[in-house]
């Protein structure tokens, strides 16, 4: 029982810390660069972006696009910006995420702390499900769900994303699993303590960082499905993907780019929100004390 | 005796829910993995197009596959781009990892911004790496303007290098998700045996070989099959940046799929194409999977 | 797998869940799936919802954007096979023959009758849609794609007049050259590579030509010397691009001729609006004509919306919703918007401006005189497979990957792997 963080052990001087900064620092402003490109333009009237000089400061500044792309851009017949859809795709992700990293939690649970004959044949499978290419998924999932009477339903979509979420989540948890020590299992279930019991009290606890990632890429994935999303949506149930896709794809429309950018950030919010939050869990949830100490 | 056939029931329970927990998850990676994949298969021996259609043709939409210079260049691109860019999203993942784990002022505000780029669509960001990559107007023109005029960089627009501009956007968008992977695995190393091997007198960089890495292995496992799936993926990005040009330059299996099973009404060969690309993930995964996973039993 | 039924009762089946759910929704409105997005043209296309609801038709969007139109194909392939058809589909030439073909397309000849498309709609039109002596689609607008854009200050500034031979261009071009300005403003996506062949091609075959090697297939049409001149053209083209054209969206290029950069642009009508959201004057600013050797000919596109079969005969609805899109107040309406020009010929041009009106006469004169021809790049002079497969030799050679006589062999070869 020494560490009350979780912060590693190593420790560095101070000129590799300076050093350590400064690439951290420089991968900032890598990172930030299309982000740059993206709000310079978005406050720019649209003249002066198809008038050249897409790097520069705005010389006219206006906030117009951004009111634009929320409520008031063409995304079908009518002028409803990306607002309405708002709803749709978050009520499509949220139980989408959470049934996603549930299952996969327990399945790594079972994988790594109730080993059976073949499972890791089974994981095999599971895992190598991940790499099935949405081309050949798309027509055979659309007579599932026809059959099943869920085209065109949230709970539909809902299901395409648990099915190909599953083999990412499952991944995440077992391989954080199979560090835990087994013999933490082993001693509450001599004390008699079941299943679920020694799942909810024992492995939860810690799994704080890696539930943050499997939640992170199951919710950016699922935000950010378009083809599912515009195949197996109805009318009253398309994602903010399809609007955004719908609100920057014109063929042989007029493109105002500023409203795209800002349309494109405005989709993001939700997810980096997502980031910013669950981000805190990976300082937090972790050390519970089981793992180490 | 009812207690007793009660805690009799319990115990067989407990035996059993395991594999109950595991089943639903199982039984739907049959259906709609394995089942679709053996309906792939079977439509790469028909003359499927516009819709599944049930002509048998035999080995046909595989001849006129590999007499496509089309399908070539993607699997050749494939390959450059896979190599480069899982082992550039590892490297950069693992070092921006151990870098923020030095115990880093404003850790959570970093981490974010290396995170991001996940959460933009590719719809839109592709536009704005393709401005930024376009020697007209975006960095080349930049440099220009601020005096280094002999300042080159028209990848994007020469068809020999074009795809190494798909590798940099790609590198960018996911970098920062394999780095919180790693970051992940590193706060679960246990401390412990970290400050015996210092109190040892082991160099930071020994503890980093000998110590700390070779204990992320399951994160490299996530992290490869993650990357793979990904490069293999690799769709919106293509046709956001180049479009799969100049030509035909950087177009990739998942481009050639869609289009061929979508666009061109060509299913079935499509379906062929997808066959074989399955074929090759799995020459190249199950190995690695087998020797992965065999060791920790 | 069991559960994969032979495609015809598939789609049956589909047609069947279809009727069921329309009913269940209880309003008994229309599905619309279409691709109009953009500003205008959704803005054109909320004149016919109006229209529809002031009749009581309810009207459920389902817009889907994307490559022209592909998105949309691919969502619609899933709607079909999950057995949940929208009741009309924005549709392009061989995409529609293809779903009628399938047998999922509802049978419109009664309103076709009742109100004469067969008198109005160009002969060239019909064919796409009307199939096997049924209208399956009613077509919305008709777009020319062998158009010229020019910045006319540019233009006078060097003594260039709207060329009108391939050589008059040649030379305007070596003007332009010498004169610093890029001669032709191009955006190298393989889709507008095949629009300007298109042109090319038509001006260099001549509609004979044309008809044989692009709509017939013949084989020797496609490996013919007329063939390789083509491509030698392309060739000047592609010496008169900037280095950046590569990628560049269509618009942009447009832009460069607005913004006096370039001098032409090949593109189609579309092509207008941005002149005229620029504040650009027909005429004043800009030229429009057709590209040079092509004076007679009008290679087109329509956009058409396919009803799909509900289950049995048509409905009142998809009924009312065909002759709103075919009334000429609607056709006016909308390709004053769009920058095409009204499918059926007897509509007045009085809304139009000087490009429009040049072009409802173009295309009633090349209808009458049997120089209406489908446009290749755009999808209405083969299918999808044959229209990529010659996209892919197209943009290659124009991307320098092989010279003019190799490029034809090429095509010859991707045709008959597509066929």
């Amino acid at each position: 029982m020494s560490v009350a963080s979780q912060d590693t052990a190593i420790r560095t001087g101070r000129v590799t810390r300076m050093l350590i900064y400064l690439v951290l620092l420089l991968f900032v402003l890598f990172y930030m660069l299309p982000l740059y490109v993206m709000l310079v333009n978005s406050v720019k009237p649209l003249n002066e972006i198809t008038g050249g000089g897409m790097m520069n400061l705005p010389q006219v500044f206006t906030l117009e696009p951004w009111a634009k792309a929320w409520s008031s851009a063409q995304i079908g017949v009518e002028p409803t910006g990306l607002r309405p859809y708002f709803w749709n795709s978050i009520s499509m992700v949220v139980p989408a995420v959470a049934i996603s990293t549930v299952l996969g939690a327990l399945n790594g649970y079972v994988l790594t702390k109730w080993r059976f004959k073949y499972d890791t044949i089974l994981f095999g499978l599971m895992l190598f499900a991940c790499f099935i290419p949405f081309q050949i998924v798309l027509i055979p999932m659309a007579r599932m769900l026809g059959l099943m009477g869920m085209a065109g339903s949230v709970w539909g979509l809902v299901l395409v994303h648990v099915v190909y979420g599953i083999g990412f989540t499952t991944l995440y948890f077992r391989n954080y699993y199979a560090v835990f020590p087994t013999e933490l299992v082993r001693a509450a279930q001599i004390d008699g303590a079941g299943f679920f019991q020694i799942f909810w009290r024992i492995l939860l606890p810690s799994s704080g960082p890696i539930a943050v990632v499997s939640i992170i890429w199951q919710f950016t994935n699922i935000w950010n499905d378009f083809l599912f999303g515009a195949s197996f949506a109805g009318p009253t149930s398309q994602p903010m993907t399809v609007a955004l896709n719908n609100l920057v794809q014109s063929s042989t429309g007029v493109k105002e780019y500023n409203v795209h950018f800002a349309g494109a950030i405005l989709a993001a919010l939700p997810t980096l929100l997502v980031y910013i939050v669950a981000g805190r869990y990976f300082v937090r949830g972790l050390m519970s004390g089981s793992v180490k100490g | 005796m009812a207690s007793n056939a009660h805690a009799d029931f319990r115990s067989r329970l407990q035996v059993w829910l395991p594999k109950l927990v595991l089943s639903p998850s199982l039984a739907m990676v049959l259906v709609f993995v394995y089942g679709f994949i053996i309906f792939s298969v079977y439509l790469s021996f028909t003359d499927s197009r516009l819709l599944p259609s049930y002509g048998w043709v035999g080995w046909e939409n595989y001849s006129k596959l590999w007499r496509l210079s089309h399908w070539e260049i993607s699997l050749t691109n494939m390959g450059v781009f896979a190599v480069l860019y899982i082992g550039i999203c590892s490297i950069l993942g693992l070092g921006l990892a151990i870098f923020l784990d030095q115990k880093i002022r404003g850790e959570g505000f970093i981490r974010t911004i290396y995170l991001y780029p996940m959460a933009l669509s590719f719809i839109v960001t592709g536009t704005a790496w393709k401005w930024f990559l376009d020697p007209g107007i975006g960095l080349e023109n930049v440099m220009q303007s601020w005096g280094w005029t002999g300042f080159e960089f028209d990848w994007i627009k020469n068809r020999d290098f074009a795809i190494y501009t798909v590798v940099l956007a790609a590198v960018w968008q996911t970098s920062g998700f394999v780095m919180a992977m790693f970051l992940a695995g590193l706060r679960g190393i246990d401390n412990e045996m970290l400050k015996a091997a210092q109190m040892d007198g082991a160099s930071n960089w020994n503890l980093y070989r000998r110590i700390i890495i070779p204990q992320l292995r399951p994160a490299f496992l996530s992290a490869f099959v993650i990357l793979s799936h990904l490069a293999i993926k690799t769709f919106d990005l293509v046709i956001a940046l180049t479009g799969g040009g100049p030509g035909r330059a950087t177009e990739l299996p998942a481009t050639f799929m869609y289009s061929y099973t979508f666009t061109r009404n060509q299913m079935g060969i499509g379906a062929a194409s997808a066959v074989i690309m399955l074929m090759t993930i799995a020459a190249i995964m199950i190995p690695y999977l087998y020797a992965e996973l065999r060791e920790k039993k | 797998m069991r559960s994969f039924v032979k495609t015809k009762t598939a789609i049956a089946l589909a047609l069947t869940v279809t009727a069921g759910a329309a009913q269940a929704d209880g309003h008994g409105g229309v599905e619309v799936l279409h691709w109009w997005t953009s500003g205008g043209e959704a803005a054109a296309l909320n004149v016919l919802k109006e229209d529809l609801e002031g009749q009581g038709i309810g009207w459920t969007d389902m817009p889907v954007a994307g490559g022209g139109g592909e998105q949309a194909m691919t969502v619609l392939r899933a709607r079909v096979t999950a057995g949940n058809a929208p009741t009309a589909v924005q549709g392009l030439g061989f995409d529609i023959i293809d779903w009628a073909k399938q047998g999922a397309l509802a049978n419109l000849n009664d309103v076709a009758a009742a109100e004469g498309w067969d008198a109005v709609v160009p002969a060239a039109l019909q064919q796409f849609a009307k199939v096997d002596g049924q209208w399956v689609s009613a077509p919305v607008n008709v777009h020319s794609t062998n158009w010229v854009w020019a910045n006319k200050a540019v233009l006078d500034a060097n003594g260039i007049a709207a060329p009108e031979t391939w050589d008059d261009f040649a030379a305007a071009l070596e003007k332009l050259a010498a004169a610093g300005v890029t001669p032709i403003a191009h955006g190298g996506q393989a889709w507008q590579d095949a629009t300007v062949f298109d042109a090319v091609a038509m001006s260099t075959l001549g509609p004979d030509g044309y008809k044989a090697a692009f709509i017939d297939l013949d084989a020797e049409a496609l490996g013919s010397d007329a063939m390789i001149e083509a491509f030698k053209r392309m060739d000047v083209i592609r010496a008169n691009v900037d280095d950046n054209f590569s990628g560049r969206d269509w618009n942009l290029a447009t832009a460069m001729v607005i913004n006096g950069e370039a001098g032409f642009q090949m593109m189609g009508d579309w092509a207008k609006g941005e002149f005229l959201n620029a504040g650009k004057v027909p005429g004043e600013d800009f030229l429009c004509f057709r590209f040079p050797g092509t004076q007679e000919q009008v290679t087109f596109n329509a956009d058409q919306f396919m009803m799909f079969d509900q289950g049995g005969a048509v409905s009142s609805q998809q009924a009312a919703l065909a002759s709103a899109i075919l009334s000429p107040s609607f056709q006016s309406a909308f390709n004053v918007v769009k920058g095409s020009v009204p499918a059926r010929t007897d509509v007045s041009n009085e809304a139009f401006d000087a490009c429009g009106k040049q072009g409802m006469a173009d295309l009633a004169a090349a209808a009458g005189s049997g120089n209406l021809f489908g446009s290749m790049a755009h999808g209405h002079a083969n299918d999808a497979a044959v229209k990529n497969a010659m996209y892919d030799v197209i943009t290659a050679h124009f991307n320098g990957e092989y010279d003019a006589e190799t490029a034809v062999m090429e095509l010859v070869d991707a045709v008959e792997i597509a066929q």
